[in-house]
């Protein structure tokens, strides 16, 4: 995994509470086993006025016009902005895959699903959970000026623009840790390696009928 | 020793080890996987040249992309085929316990877990897939993960936690006649919201869901993650044991002497707190029908389609007005106005055999309406279709006029030719009617079995009790 560094990026809003991993992605695309390419396919069905399936030439699709990410500059965006539960439902990490495949490094929210919330750490992208006023705020902001832009910094849990706005955000230690220093969670795992075999010792010893 | 909720004597048991902010290693018993969240979890170890840890603990099943209908000409969608194979071929090659497409044992993964003996009371149950939460009504610490953590369990038996917080939800008193275990949980998430469990795991107790069978306890436990709870929980009782005993996986013999000893610790204990407790009486709970495009958008069959203008919160009446444009639906409709154009019996929500049988009973004697073109009735796994047919239950379905098809995920996310066409209405009896969910531009409304079946009959909306 890649170190998250400090940058600062446009940002783009989808003003909907409870967007779910079938927008996000939906499950036509689940049907590849890759990790990449997912890109163009997020929020499909939003995005496109024509229905799609895998495989399909996107650039002959109809665009929705309408829709953020279809609009200069916010086709550039990489860092999104949501309401309440964001990326509720399946389990699917073809969500977090699909906003990193188009270019976002940080979604923030007031508030995510669990499922979702910990996917996105494994790939290195960054759940910034806000206050909700506080959310309000980046949209009435974001209103006002559409090339509007944020810096995040994560060693400094901060939010920050070039208007002196400033935000403080809560972040797991262990998470951030990972996160700056690019680490994959299974090797720090199989350094207890030990601690699970002394672990199981006991646990089959005491469960005889799970061994 | 201070008291402990389910929840926590499940978590304790498994802590293989805990850092000072919480961080633990959390040992894991069984594995399922399925065929769309595990090749990258498969290719990921391959790349690292890492091992399967505990090969023993996995359960694979294909699902979400099989067809439902003429088996013999396999899987006609090339990309859903190869997804297939690729599950078939990483099971051979890492020597996997795999029920394959046409073994007599196929179904939904969440079906078959419980159907095996695969799951039991006390383990940590983990797949790819957010309804794992089904398994918790076994007293087993059950929930969905993502690729990521898949192949993290692959290889060390293990996943990076921190504990959640302990919610209780008692639904006190009895349920009246012709309510099911759909209905309590559509009722229970309508009063929590999407979110509300989100940071929880829920112990459901109470009457109403002591007193339901392991069927019911597994469609309540299934929708947990619908109240924003990766978890829920039901303690063990006679109940679980009943269900259990015999089953292919499960203990045998003196072990099971063993187990049983062991597993009548797993309930909370009478002092035990939960950071947070809800109360609902089971006798205020109606047949519930979902009408927008959140499982928190359902109501009462005898009310009417609610209306946002009398929403104050401004942004939730937002949020009514576009999901009711999406579903094409007035406010203040009343359900029995409401016509379907489809109507899906199935998933894990909703397909074994009692789900079957409450279904069959409506539609026993009578004809889909005619302007329903398509009801579909799709079992949970090959053994609850033949126990289905071996009960005739097959036949009064198609004599009714319903299709009776394959087991498997289907129409619950349409990954297979099982699909709404846009604008099209389905009363189904899955567990997400967000937007697209069965299908582009489709309109889901949530129901139990014998609700989605009496609509099948009417050609509408109707309460089941009324029949
Ligand atoms: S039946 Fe539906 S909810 Fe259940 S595992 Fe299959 S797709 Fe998921």
């Amino acid at each position: 995994m890649e170190k998250f560094e400090k940058f600062s990026g446009i940002v783009a809003a989808i003003d909907r509470a409870n967007i779910d991993t079938d927008a996000i992605i939906p499950k036509q695309y689940l049907k590849s086993i890759k990790r990449s390419g997912f890109g163009i396919n997020l929020f499909d069905n939003w995005r496109y006025l024509d229905p799609g399936e895998p495989g399909d030439d996107n650039s002959k699709r109809r665009l929705n016009q309408d829709f953020v990410l279809n609009q200069a500059p916010w086709d550039q965006a990489q860092i999104l902005l949501g309401r309440e539960n964001f990326a509720c439902g399946s389990s699917r990490e073809h969500a977090v895959w699909a906003l990193m495949d188009f270019g976002f490094k940080v979604v923030i929210a007031p508030s995510f699903a669990d499922i979702f919330y910990n996917n996105s750490f494994k790939n290195g992208l960054l759940p910034v959970a806000l206050e909700g006023e506080q959310v309000d705020q980046l949209f009435e902001q974001l209103a006002r000026n559409s090339d509007f832009r944020l810096s995040i910094d994560l060693e400094k849990q901060r939010v920050v623009n070039a208007n002196g706005l400033e935000m403080h955000f809560e972040i797991d230690p262990f998470r951030k840790h990972c996160l700056l220093n690019g680490l994959d969670d299974i090797g720090l795992t199989m350094q207890h390696a030990d601690a699970i075999k002394a672990f199981e010792q006991q646990y089959y010893d005491q469960l005889p009928w799970l061994k | 020793m201070s008291a402990k909720t389910l929840y926590d004597k499940i978590w304790d048991l498994h802590q293989v080890r805990c850092d000072d902010d919480g961080t633990a290693l959390l040992y894991i018993d069984r594995h399922l996987v399925h065929e769309v969240t595990s090749p990258q979890a498969f290719e990921g170890l391959e790349l690292a040249q890492r091992t399967l840890w505990r090969k023993q603990s996995i359960l694979a099943v294909p699902d979400h992309n099989v067809p439902t209908i003429g088996l013999e000409h396999g899987i006609t969608d090339p990309v859903a085929r190869l997804q297939v194979e690729t599950l078939d071929a990483n099971c051979d090659k890492h020597e996997l316990t795999e029920f394959k497409m046409g073994d007599s044992r196929q179904g939904i993964v969440h079906v078959i877990g419980p159907e095996q003996g695969a799951t039991l009371p006390g383990m940590t149950v983990v797949c790819g897939d957010s309804h794992t939460s089904t398994h918790g009504a076994f007293a087993a610490l059950a929930f969905g993960i993502g690729t990521s953590e898949v192949e993290h369990v692959m290889a060390t038996q293990c996943l990076i936690q921190k504990k959640s917080k302990n919610m209780r939800v008692r639904v006190e008193g009895s349920v009246t006649p012709g309510i099911t275990a759909k209905d309590i949980v559509l009722h229970i998430i309508g009063q929590i919201g999407t979110a509300g469990g989100t940071g929880y795991t829920i112990e459901f107790a109470g009457v109403a869901i002591t007193n339901l069978s392991m069927e019911g306890r597994m469609t309540v436990c299934n929708m947990t993650i619908e109240g924003g709870a990766r978890a829920g929980l039901i303690a063990c009782d006679q109940t679980t044991l009943d269900y259990v005993n015999g089953r292919p996986f499960a203990p045998q013999g003196s072990d099971w002497g063993k187990a049983v000893a062991f597993w009548g610790d797993l309930h909370s204990d009478e002092d035990a707190i939960f950071d947070h407790e809800v109360v609902i009486n089971a006798c205020d709970i109606a047949p519930q029908v979902t009408w927008g495009t959140s499982p928190e958008m359902v109501c009462s069959i005898e009310n009417n389609i609610p209306d946002p203008s009398l929403e104050a919160d401004l942004v939730k009446a937002g949020g009514m007005s576009r999901a009711l444009e999406y579903m094409g639906l007035e406010a203040n409709l009343p359900f029995e106005q409401v016509y379907l154009d489809k109507i899906f019996i199935g998933s894990c929500t909703n397909s074994r055999i009692e789900d079957l049988r409450a279904a069959a009973e409506i539609a026993r004697g009578h004809k889909v309406a005619p302007n329903v073109k398509l009801a579909l009735v799709v079992p949970g796994s090959q053994l609850v279709k033949q126990q289905a047919e071996s009960e005739g239950l097959d036949s009064i379905f198609t004599e009714a006029g319903f299709e009776w098809r394959e087991p498997g995920c289907s129409m619950c996310l349409a990954m297979n030719a099982d699909r709404l066409e846009p604008g099209e209405r389905c009363a189904s009896t899955s567990n997400r009617n967000f937007e697209g969910r069965q299908g582009q531009g489709g309109r889901t409304h949530l129901v139990s079995p014998a609700m989605a079946a009496a609509a099948a009959i009417k050609g509408h909306f109707v309460d089941v009790r009324e029949l």
